[in-house]
């Protein structure tokens, strides 16, 4: 994971739920760039043109409530999405992400700021977020040292591999 | 501390723990099924682990694409069946199990005080019993595999102390359903339920199961009601070696985050109306919904006791034309009790399809899904857009007696009333 990461954002609602972001019918893909295709497609059949050149998504509450499915940030991923940020997570998604290499950064107050087609840029190391179209500025709680270690070997499985080696 | 507090303290061999405190606990049980499953062992394998870290304590469950409806899923089930005995770990076949947060119980892997893992959103479900139990994904399952530990960071609880009766026909369904739409679907986001009081005391094993099962649909972390007689009871002869539940009760002097109150006595079937679980009104106020499908099944809703219920409403009456009535019971067990129980002949006399042990359409990826424009009154516990097929269908959530008034009328109605028409 890049520590700065520069993208335009795409903005949805609260309570984004894993049913809409991935249905069930999807679920026996095991290919990722499979699943990627029917990314959030419930509500938005264009989104996964739009995300392929790499966005950041923005999300109101509840971001990713529902199922444990991890296919549903596996999706996201793999269709462009290079981070998730929200006003909160629901807890399941909020792990699945960070071990699957996802960054995801809640940040109260960032749905008002933020509009689609707007310039983000977020750093992690500093827990910053501004939006370069309108210049506001957000800073975040860090994440703790071990979850910003997942995130930095790409997943929780890498980071598992280097412990179990030592 | 509180009960939750005091398992996690337990499981991480701390003598006390604080809301907000990452603690590394000790897992007792992880749980994959046949969609979380394939990606957990395909990680499992990628973490380079041989063996998992202890093969009493993994258990296997098919229940989600069962049977197979797909080559795809069929070749899933292959995955899953050859990782079982490789590992030499507990596995339900098909038609050997049923639903997993049903056969997690049944089968005496839940015990009162343990940390439960499951690579399922309502792992919450062995709250009932007095467990700490939550959902997790497939990557993490992996990680328990191989570790059998999991990070937590501690929850704040809320305490949902329930009292008063519940009026003929209103269920712990009903109750849920309710507590969601005062709390909202982010209104336990990251914390603890702890449902207390009379009503709860005096509420069946299956009763606590769906009222836990549905606490994640408000964002908790797990839900929680500590062991008493009632859990022995549905436990002895499944688990061995019940533990002390003196240990389990929350402390007199225990931290809520807060304490909310809620009141049965009065209470009217509830419906959770599209496309949000706290979408909740009574059921008088929903006014003429026509259906199309009716659901009585589900880890939410598909027990022995559900079956009773929708059966005693149903009996004698013919499902309308124009509905489709789908039963499905939650394990093999309760189907095998259904048999005995005469209720699979009530069902079929009233023109309803009873399907074997699995979700169902509940998760719209097998049996029993929607057209757009179709609505489906259903027990279970998700009533998302896309949830049970098309996007542009329509699902309500309720009680068993509800759906199955419903089923009989073609429209959302209350059971209450049902009787009362000539």
């Amino acid at each position: 994971m890049n520590s700065k990461i520069k993208a335009s954002a795409i903005k949805f609602g609260n309570n984004i739920d894993t049913d809409v972001i991935l249905p069930g019918k999807y679920l026996i893909l095991v290919d990722p760039c499979e699943l990627a295709k029917h990314a959030l497609e419930s509500l938005d059949t264009e989104f996964v043109n739009k995300a392929k050149k790499g966005v950041i998504l923005v999300g109101g509450k509840n971001f990713g409530c529902g199922s444990s499915r991890e296919q549903a940030p596996l999706a996201l991923k793999y269709s462009g999405v290079k981070c998730v940020i929200a006003e909160s997570f629901a807890r399941i998604f909020f792990r699945n992400a960070i071990n699957i290499g996802l960054p995801v950064i809640e940040c109260k107050g960032i749905s008002s700021a933020v509009e689609t087609g707007d310039e983000l840029v977020v750093d992690f190391e500093a827990g910053k977020i501004e939006n370069a179209s309108n210049g506001k500025k957000f800073q975040v709680e860090k994440l703790p040292q071990f979850i910003l270690e997942i995130l930095a070997d790409g997943g929780l499985i890498e980071n598992l591999k280097g412990k179990m080696k030592k | 501390m509180n009960i939750t507090e005091k398992i996690l303290a337990k499981a991480s061999g701390k003598k006390t723990v604080h809301p907000g405190e990452i603690v590394d606990a000790n897992v007792d049980m992880v749980m994959i099924h046949d969609l979380t499953g394939p990606l957990a062992v395909e990680a499992f394998k990628k973490i380079g682990s041989q063996k998992v870290w202890n093969n009493k304590k993994v258990v296997v469950i098919l229940d989600h694409q069962v049977p197979a409806e797909s080559v795809k899923a069929a070749e899933l089930h292959k995955t899953m069946r050859q990782f079982a005995k490789d590992q030499n770990v507990t596995f339900y076949d098909v038609g050997r199990g049923g639903i997993c947060h049903q056969v997690m119980p049944e089968k005496g892997h839940v015990t009162p005080g343990n940390v439960i893992v499951g690579a399922d959103s309502h792992t919450c479900t062995y709250g009932a019993f007095g467990a700490f139990a939550t959902g997790i994904g497939s990557t993490e399952a992996a990680a328990v595999m191989a570790t059998g530990k999991i990070w937590f960071k501690v929850p704040p609880t809320i305490k949902v102390n329930v009292k008063g009766t519940f009026k003929k026909y209103v269920t712990p369904k009903d109750l849920i359903l309710n507590v969601i739409g005062n709390l909202g679907v982010d209104g336990a986001i990251y914390k603890a339920a702890e449902f207390t009081g009379p009503t709860i005391k005096k509420m069946s094993i299956a009763g606590r199961m769906t009222v836990c099962n549905m606490a994640v649909e408000m964002g908790a972390k797990n839900g929680i009601i500590a062991p008493d007689e009632t859990t022995s009871e549905f436990l002895e002869g499944r688990v061995k070696n019940l533990p002390d539940f003196e240990a389990l009760q929350s402390d007199k002097d225990a931290v809520y985050e807060r304490t909310v109150e809620f009141d049965v006595s009065k209470m009217e079937p509830q419906v959770a109306c599209p496309s949000s679980v706290d979408n909740v009104k009574p059921i008088s106020e929903v006014g003429n919904v026509h259906i199309e499908q009716a659901f009585i099944g589900s880890c939410t809703n598909g027990r022995i006791e559900d079956l009773r219920l929708a059966a005693e409403v149903i009996k004698g009456k013919r499902v309308k034309d124009g509905v489709r009535a789908l039963v499905i019971p939650a394990s093999q067990e309760v189907y095998r009790q259904a048999l005995n129980e005469g209720l699979m002949e009530i069902f079929t006399d009233a023109g309803a399809i009873v399907c074997g042990s699995a979700c169902g359409p509940c998760l719209g990826g097998h049996i029993g899904l929607l057209a757009a424009g179709e609505s489906c009154v259903s027990s279970s516990n998700r009533n998302f857009i896309g949830r049970m097929g098309s996007t542009q269908a329509n699902v309500y959530l309720a009680s068993p007696a509800t759906v199955a008034a419903s089923a009989i009328t073609g429209k959302l109605t209350d059971p209450t009333k049902l009787e009362t028409k000539p």
